[in-house]
């Protein structure tokens, strides 16, 4: 921050700590917020605020798990593929009569199946975390595609409109579902042993390996609590298209990546924390919603999303925040 | 990472080792695949065969060739699929017009520019690798589309074509082409200032800065040049498939990264070379065949790839670190 100096009050120093500890997510918020607000009549609106909620709530559910996974110094780039191979179980099943309870649990056995993998590759094999998870999002692509030759899944029971229609006292379900998992996610992360782990593996796992704490166990369950949380995700998800299509959680890996960064977790050391990802969440969401306003294609959403996140770490590591 | 990585470095008897490891588990998955394959199905030991296998593996090898530039250093180029398809289309749209200097230029500069922004992002800005080439893949792809508009390009001169599809004497061009490739750039990698100082730096970058060598410079060189063979690899797909559409390089990355994994090169960085990328390109065209003799569905190639990647990086990683008993952060 090289401003100048306007006064060696302690007050200008916090302050200026302050904003360089605001995460990056904070600063995107309130310049989309002005220049969409001018841009667009529709942007303002109550109806239009309650979209982006719902928007962001698929990629805040999967980024929930993503921040987890980061904080470890490790990254899965699955979770897309896993989220839309759950969907797509889960729909097939209901489609042969199988209860909702029923599909939703094996949705979230598929999601284990496949976390439980990762986790076992990344914590006991010691391999690379995108390696591995770049391995690992073929396979779920291939058995997406495999099972339902490549079309949408139609024709599910009417509950499952639900998970997006419904509401309770006034409020969509899939912001009641955000919010409890946003809850639990931060019990578990800062009120159990679980959560020390997480931090610790990212932040110093020599410390762990000398003691001989049996962290390996808690790694694996990082990954596997990231995939369920995607097996989740998809219900909303299903439930807003009304079908499952195989390939429709390709890309929401990287939306989640984003909103990790942007809420200001790092990359290396076990810095962060799930607030900022809320808010990071809720900015991809409001990029996109705005880009939706200005009739800019979706093809050039996902880019303007990579560029934001490049130039994220990059305002980051140029505030002296490491990346 | 670096740092420890390099801390637990292995000494030289157990390189040696690793090396006779790498050599004779390719060979043995080699030997396995073909006789397999010979066994199970009649029409895999033809000639035509046999060469369309080994212009899949020329093709392959130029797709992962950049690719192992960057891995030597200790990086990743996870957008090689996407730049390849960009470049592909953008060269397309001038090859159409008929004008094929013009249309491999394109092409070449739009894979050299994709890669100069990776090379500066990760070099100069400190963004993770996989994170900026991540971050490159989905603006390559968003580009490629909004320039595509959802058509497909097709029909190019036979002349272009030629480089994916014709003959040189009995051999098919395009392993000409990437026999060519091969040779440069094993060359680089062996004999010059650059190819050295890639090992140097995916071995122990602070030791590489340390001696001071112009360590940003030399890693950006390697993004640069994996954009421009990922261009160039999008010139020689589109000669033999006559057509490019946006869609083109979505399924590349996954064997791209296969090959190098399979060729022996390590994640960390230093090992390795783009001999054992050709050796692997060459088992990735033998398994993509066989599956394909063997009328198993398309669907299942990223699972095989999935498959693929991990067990090489499993085996070969262990196998590195056994000797160490060490751990990687």
């Amino acid at each position: 921050m090289t401003g100048p100096v306007t006064a060696s009050a302690p007050g200008a120093s916090a302050l200026r700590d302050a904003l360089r500890h605001t995460p990056g997510a904070i600063y995107l918020l309130v310049v989309l917020f002005l220049g969409l607000g001018i841009a667009s009549p529709h942007f303002l609106t109550a109806h239009n605020l309650v979209n982006i909620a719902l928007q962001a709530a698929v990629v805040t559910i999967i980024a929930l798990g993503m921040t987890l996974v980061i904080l470890t110094e490790g990254i899965d780039l699955s979770l897309g593929p896993v989220l839309g191979l759950s969907g797509v179980v889960a729909a097939l099943l209901m489609v042969r009569g199988i209860t909702l309870p029923a599909a939703l649990l094996a949705a979230v056995a598929v999601a284990i199946v496949f976390g439980g993998l990762n986790g076992f590759l990344v914590a006991y094999m010691e391999l690379p975390p995108f390696i591995v998870t770049l391995g690992t999002f073929g396979m779920a692509t291939s058995l997406a595609m495999a099972l339902t030759e490549g079309n949408s899944v139609t024709g599910l029971p009417a509950e499952i409109r639900w998970f997006n229609e419904g509401a309770l006292i006034g409020i969509p379900v899939p912001i009641w579902a955000t919010a409890l998992l946003f809850l639990l996610t931060l019990v578990l992360l800062h009120r159990t042993r679980f959560g020390r782990y997480v931090y610790a593996i990212g932040g110093n796992r020599r410390a762990l390996m000398l003691s001989g704490v049996h962290f390996r166990l808690y790694h694996t369950g990082v990954y596997i609590y990231a995939a369920v949380l995607a097996a989740l995700a998809s219900f909303v998800m299903t439930a807003r298209t009304n079908s499952a299509h195989p390939t429709i959680g390709i890309g929401f890996e990287f939306d989640a990546i984003a909103a990790v960064i942007l809420g200001g977790t790092s990359f290396v050391g076990g810095r962060g924390g799930l607030t900022g990802t809320v808010g990071g969440a809720l900015a991809v969401a409001t990029l996109r919603n705005g880009l939706n306003l200005l009739s800019i294609p979706a093809e050039w959403q996902v880019a303007a999303v990579g560029i934001v996140i490049i130039l994220a770490v990059a305002f980051d590591s140029w505030r002296g925040l490491d990346a | 990472m670096t740092a420890l990585a390099t801390a637990l470095r292995r000494p030289a008897d157990a390189i040696v080792s690793d090396r006779l490891f790498l050599i004779a588990s390719r060979l043995a998955a080699l030997a396995v695949i073909v006789i397999a394959l010979a066994i199970l199905s009649p029409h895999f030991l033809t000639w035509s065969n046999g060469m369309n296998v080994l212009r899949q593996a020329s093709l392959q090898f130029l797709m992962a060739a950049g690719l192992t530039l960057v891995v030597l250093t200790g990086g990743i180029d996870l957008s090689v699929g996407a730049v390849l398809g960009l470049a592909a289309c953008l060269g397309a749209s001038f090859l159409n017009s008929g004008n094929i200097t013009l249309g491999v230029a394109a092409a070449l500069a739009a894979g050299l520019a994709c890669g100069a922004v990776n090379g500066i992002v990760v070099s100069y800005i400190h963004v993770p690798p996989f994170i900026a080439t991540y971050g490159m893949l989905w603006i390559a792809h968003g580009i490629g589309y909004v320039f595509m508009k959802g058509e497909v390009i097709y029909g190019f001169p036979p002349l272009f074509r030629a480089i994916g599809t014709g003959f040189t004497g009995p051999i098919p061009t395009a392993v000409i082409v990437a026999g060519l490739v091969l040779a440069a750039l094993h060359l680089t990698l062996h004999r010059t200032v650059l190819g050295r100082s890639l090992y140097a730096i995916g071995g122990n970058a602070n030791a590489a800065r340390l001696s001071g060598m112009p360590v940003r410079r030399r890693v950006f060189y390697a993004y640069a040049l994996s954009g421009l063979l990922a261009g160039f690899a999008g010139i020689v797909v589109i000669a033999r498939t006559n057509a490019a559409d946006a869609g083109l390089g979505e399924d590349l990355l996954l064997p791209a990264i296969a090959a190098v994994c399979l060729g022996g090169t390590s994640l960390l960085g230093g090992i390795g070379g783009i001999v054992g990328t050709a050796v692997g390109s060459l088992i990735l065209a033998l398994v993509v065949n066989g599956l394909n003799l063997l009328s198993v569905n398309t669907y299942w190639q990223p699972f095989a790839m999935g498959v693929i990647i991990i067990v090489s990086v499993l085996a070969d990683e262990r196998v590195a670190r056994g000797s160490a008993g060490g751990m990687q952060a």
